[in-house]
């Protein structure tokens, strides 16, 4: 499938099968849903059927009288709990609008939960929810930025005078200027359509409150336990430790949505407590679709200036990005701002964001976040610069490429973690170089002359990009001698699928010299560890394995001190042999790590422990990152456009790869295809629709449409690693590279098949609807 | 999960092998049945309107979504889940082959690709990549890009097939 260079060095660089498969493969997963809550009550939601609305009255009498229902709360019953989830990414300029868990008195986007039902079964829920009657006072909704900015345009926030919730520039060089002086401008807008996370388990939260130990206990399937402890610690006004929050250690999909914190997140593990009986609540697709965050949805207005040889002077983009209806942060946009340079040279750059405030669900993360629409718009103007320059497209990329020995680069402008956005390493030229040898591109292009001469739309796109990841503030990880003889590493990060249990086993066993079938992995328990973040933006291999290794490490040290003192020789000469720590290899001279553990942990009661041992094997490490780390890649498109009914079809794809240093090839590898077949779904098929009053259209499988096996080509996917050296491990992110770069590189193979009708494909996803308007389009002008 | 105020049927339904009599609520689905019920939960709901696939039991032979098929329409009929793919506590080879090829991440869909799969497998050999396409197209996959399920079916049939 494909070539990982670099070579093989203990347990980190290798293709370990997962040691999650097993259960996952016989239906012995512990998804949340799954869970044994005995005498646990569901919730079901009541939901804003308008996208802007006053409540004036809600009458749920009928509903709490219906036999089996237990509780029914509206946002009304609930004020102690009506705080501000709080947007992730700030600015001092935001005009930011209160999100709340579930809002009593007035609803802004289609879906916002305004009452909870608990009962018996989740089929009763749902009867009483069609028994509460909302007297709502429609207002006036915002289904677009376009709408949001238009003269007169309806306020998202009644009362409002204005829905861009903020304005914010990022320059370097003179922009302006330079674009007056270029030899050569073009100009271009560009549309990017909203999408969802669509992992296959949605969003669920299940609780329990013990008021012996005044505890309450969270399921969640969050991305971020700990944030979502911290955030329930501040709303409830709880100690933290009062607080745990579980993600299960089998989580159907993450890809941002569940990184994000919600108002069901607040109301469930309340309504737990005020009844005194557990309650989950799982979300079904229907509700997934109305409320769980989404993104992409940006119009760039952007103007490049370059020079004879398509080397480029100067851009500038408007972008105007879709918050929804309140602003969860500003990651999304924010990394788009800092993504749009890329892998090139940009000597003068100006970068203007508007945020609007519409009446659709809040944006937030989604695999990508925020990039693949700052990549869609700086490689379909290299394609145009190639074209109005009579350029090859490979040969204007390979000009304004940032060169391998240029790094640390200094790009000019910020990143989303506050620093400047400096580039750590990587090498563009070979990344595209050896996409294009893939591509035979010569003879690849020879034979599209040739098809083209026979009428066929045959075409090819390339698209580069880099990836922000590995993000801070820090990431940890506690390793421990169990009183078994295991060593049991701990994580804050939660996964979704990614492998946690086998990757931080595999770094742990190469730090402590141990083979890893004696080390186990736990993860997104906030009660096992104090502090940490979460998995989002790629980061948790260049943060937690750092983390992870440095502590595996210093339990290294703690163990063979242990095992010296108790063999009578120096910690240099130990080391393991199976579970064995031994003197100079020889297992009759060695103590076993239950022995090491009977000593240094169990130890025995009023006796002195032996001179020289410490107490307690447990170590812990966290990992701060000075910056992001930037993975990079390219990707190539072969397509055939069938101009009648305007059908994509995909012939060829190759991607570039480059994370820094891989810890599980094959992981990388899922990783990156995975990524690919979500950009498939962004460039040819999902598109989250709205209509004018902001109501939204595809809220089904059967309207939006996600990717099968039948749409997703084949890739031949290569890597190369240049290692970060901003961590001990060299690691930079893999989980959205595959998605970041696809629907730009898809949009330029079909605007180049369709070049000798003239079309343009400004708008992804590019449906075969948009394909057949593209070339009436250019039919008619 | 069983609601208690429906008007309850007495079916009788074979799953992994054993047969066994329950009072079913008529509007209960035979994915809340086998999960709730028989505490069967490697079934999984993932969109509920018969369209993802990560639902899909074999019921008297034929892959069907148990989101769209109600508990008393099981009745008499022998259902398989995942549940029971490795009744002898060693993974069967369609499962060998998912897990050899990476054919899994988050493992929630996991389950009703091993049961279409399954059932498409009993009617004959998939000889090609684009046959073992067609075959898993029924079913959603967020996590792998499906090229990891295309080689577990291939490798799962050759081997059925005895080469």
């Amino acid at each position: 499938m494909s070539d990982h260079a670099g070579a093989v060095k203990g347990m980190i660089g290798a293709s370990v099968t997962r040691r999650e498969d097993d259960r996952l493969l016989t239906g012995h997963g512990r998804y949340l849903d799954d869970l044994e809550l005995p005498g646990a009550l569901a919730a079901a939601f009541l939901r804003s059927t308008f996208a802007h609305a006053n409540i004036r009255s809600i009458d749920a009498d009928a509903a709490r009288e219906l036999p089996g229902v237990v509780a029914v709360f509206t946002g009304a019953d609930l004020m102690e709990i009506q705080k501000p989830l709080a947007p992730k990414v700030t600015h001092p300029q935001l005009r930011d609008y209160p999100r709340l868990p579930m809002p009593p008195s007035a609803v802004h986007y289609v879906g916002e939960p305004i009452a909870v039902v608990v009962a018996e079964s989740r089929y009763l829920a749902e009867d009483a929810i069609e028994l509460i009657e909302v007297d709502y006072d429609e207002l006036p909704a915002v289904g677009s930025t376009a709408a949001a900015l238009a003269p007169d345009a309806p306020m998202a926030h009644e009362g409002d005078e204005s829905n861009v919730a903020v304005r914010l520039a990022q320059s370097s060089g003179d922009a302006e200027q330079a674009l007056r002086d270029a030899p050569h401008t073009l100009s271009a807008e560009f549309t990017v359509t909203r999408g969802g996370g669509h992992s296959m388990e949605c969003r669920a939260v299940a609780a329990r409150f013990d008021p012996a130990t005044g505890q309450l206990v969270v399921w969640d399937t969050t991305q971020s336990p700990h944030y979502a402890r911290q955030q329930l610690s501040l709303i409830y006004q709880m100690p933290e430790d009062d607080i745990r929050v579980i993600a299960p250690a089998d989580v159907g999909g993450g890809f941002g949505p569940k990184a994000q914190f919600y108002g069901e997140e607040v109301v469930i593990p309340w309504v737990a407590r005020k009844i005194g009986r557990p309650v989950k609540w799982v979300e079904d697709r229907s509700e997934n679709f109305v409320s769980a965050m989404m993104e992409r949805s940006q119009t760039h207005r952007v103007e490049v200036g370059f020079d004879d040889d398509g080397r480029l002077i100067a851009v500038r983009d408007l972008v105007e990005h879709d918050q929804g209806a309140y602003c969860a942060g500003l990651q999304v946009p924010s990394i788009t701002t800092s993504t749009l340079p890329g892998p090139y040279r940009v000597p003068n750059i100006h970068v203007e964001l508007l945020a609007c405030y519409t009446n659709m669900v809040p944006a937030s993360s989604v695999r990508g976040a925020g990039r693949p629409q700052a990549v869609f718009t700086m490689e379909r103007m290299l394609d145009r610069i190639a074209e109005h320059l009579d350029l090859d497209p490979a040969v204007v990329r390979e000009r304004n490429l940032i060169q391998p020995d240029e790094f640390p680069y200094e790009v000019g402008i910020t990143f989303r973690d506050g620093s400047p956005l400096t580039y750590d390493s990587g090498d563009f030229p070979a990344l595209l170089s050896g996409t294009l040898e893939r591509l035979d591109y010569p003879a690849l292009r020879a034979e599209q002359a040739t098809l083209r001469a026979e009428g066929r739309l045959v075409g090819i796109g390339l698209a580069c990009y880099v990836e922000g990841c590995g993000l801070g503030p820090y990431e940890g990880a506690k390793t421990r001698l169990t009183n078994q003889g295991r060593v049991l590493v701990t994580l804050a990060a939660a996964g979704q699928g990614q492998g946690y249990e086998t990757v931080y086993a595999q770094i742990a066993a190469d730090a402590l010299g141990l083979d890893m079938r004696y080390i186990d992995v736990t993860t997104g328990d906030t009660s096992k560890i104090p502090f940490g973040q979460g998995t989002f933006a790629s980061r948790i291999t260049a943060t937690a394995g750092p983390a992870t290794y440095q502590a595996a490490a210093q339990l290294r040290e703690r163990l063979a001190e242990t095992a010296a003192v108790l063999l009578g020789c120096h910690p240099a000469e130990i080391s393991f042999v199976g579970d064995r720590a031994c003197l100079d290899g020889d297992v009759d001279k060695s103590r076993t790590l239950l022995e090491l553990a009977q000593v240094a942990n169990i130890g025995k009661h009023g006796i002195t422990l032996p001179k020289g041992v410490r107490a307690g094997l447990e170590t812990s490490a966290y990992f701060a990152p000075e910056r992001a780390a930037y993975a990079s890649g390219a990707h190539a498109a072969v397509v055939e456009v069938d101009p009648d009914t305007g059908g994509v079809t995909i012939l060829k794809y190759v991607i570039g790869h480059d994370c820094g240093n891989v810890i599980n090839p094959r992981l990388v590898d899922g990783q990156v295809l995975g990524g690919f077949a979500h950009g498939i779904g962004n460039a040819l098929y999902e598109e989250a629709a709205y209509d004018a009053d902001a109501q939204p259209q595809a809220a089904s499988y059967l309207d939006y449409s996600l990717v099968s096996a039948t749409e997703v080509p084949a890739v031949d996917l290569f890597h190369i690693q240049t290692p970060s050296p901003l961590n001990p491990l060299g690691a930079k992110g893999a989980g959205e590279g595959g998605t970041i770069p696809a629907p730009a590189a898809v949009a330029n193979a079909v605007e180049d098949a369709l070049r000798p009708l003239g079309a343009r494909i400004n708008h992804a996803p590019v449906t075969p609807a948009r394909v057949v308007d593209a070339i009436e389009r250019a039919a008619t002008d | 999960m069983t609601d208690t105020t429906a008007t309850g049927h007495l079916i009788s339904v074979t799953v992994n092998g054993a047969t066994a009599q329950h009072a079913v609520d008529d509007r209960t689905t035979l994915a809340d049945f086998l999960r709730e019920r028989l505490r069967l939960t490697g079934t999984h709901l993932g969109c509920e309107h018969g369209v993802c696939g990560a639902c899909t039991v074999i019921v008297d032979g034929a892959a069907v979504r148990s989101c769209l098929m109600l508990a008393v329409q099981a009745d008499g009929c022998a259902v398989e889940t995942v549940e029971g793919l490795a009744a002898e506590g060693e993974l069967g080879p369609l499962q060998r082959a998912f897990r050899d090829n990476y054919a899994l991440q988050c493992g929630f869909c996991t389950s009703g690709f091993l049961m279409s799969v399954t059932a498409a497998l009993r009617e004959g050999p998939v000889r090609d990549e684009q046959q073992a396409r067609d075959v898993l197209s029924g079913n959603i996959c967020r996590c792998t890009g499906y090229s990891g399920l295309v080689q577990a079916v291939l490798d799962a049939s050759r081997e059925a097939d005895g080469e």
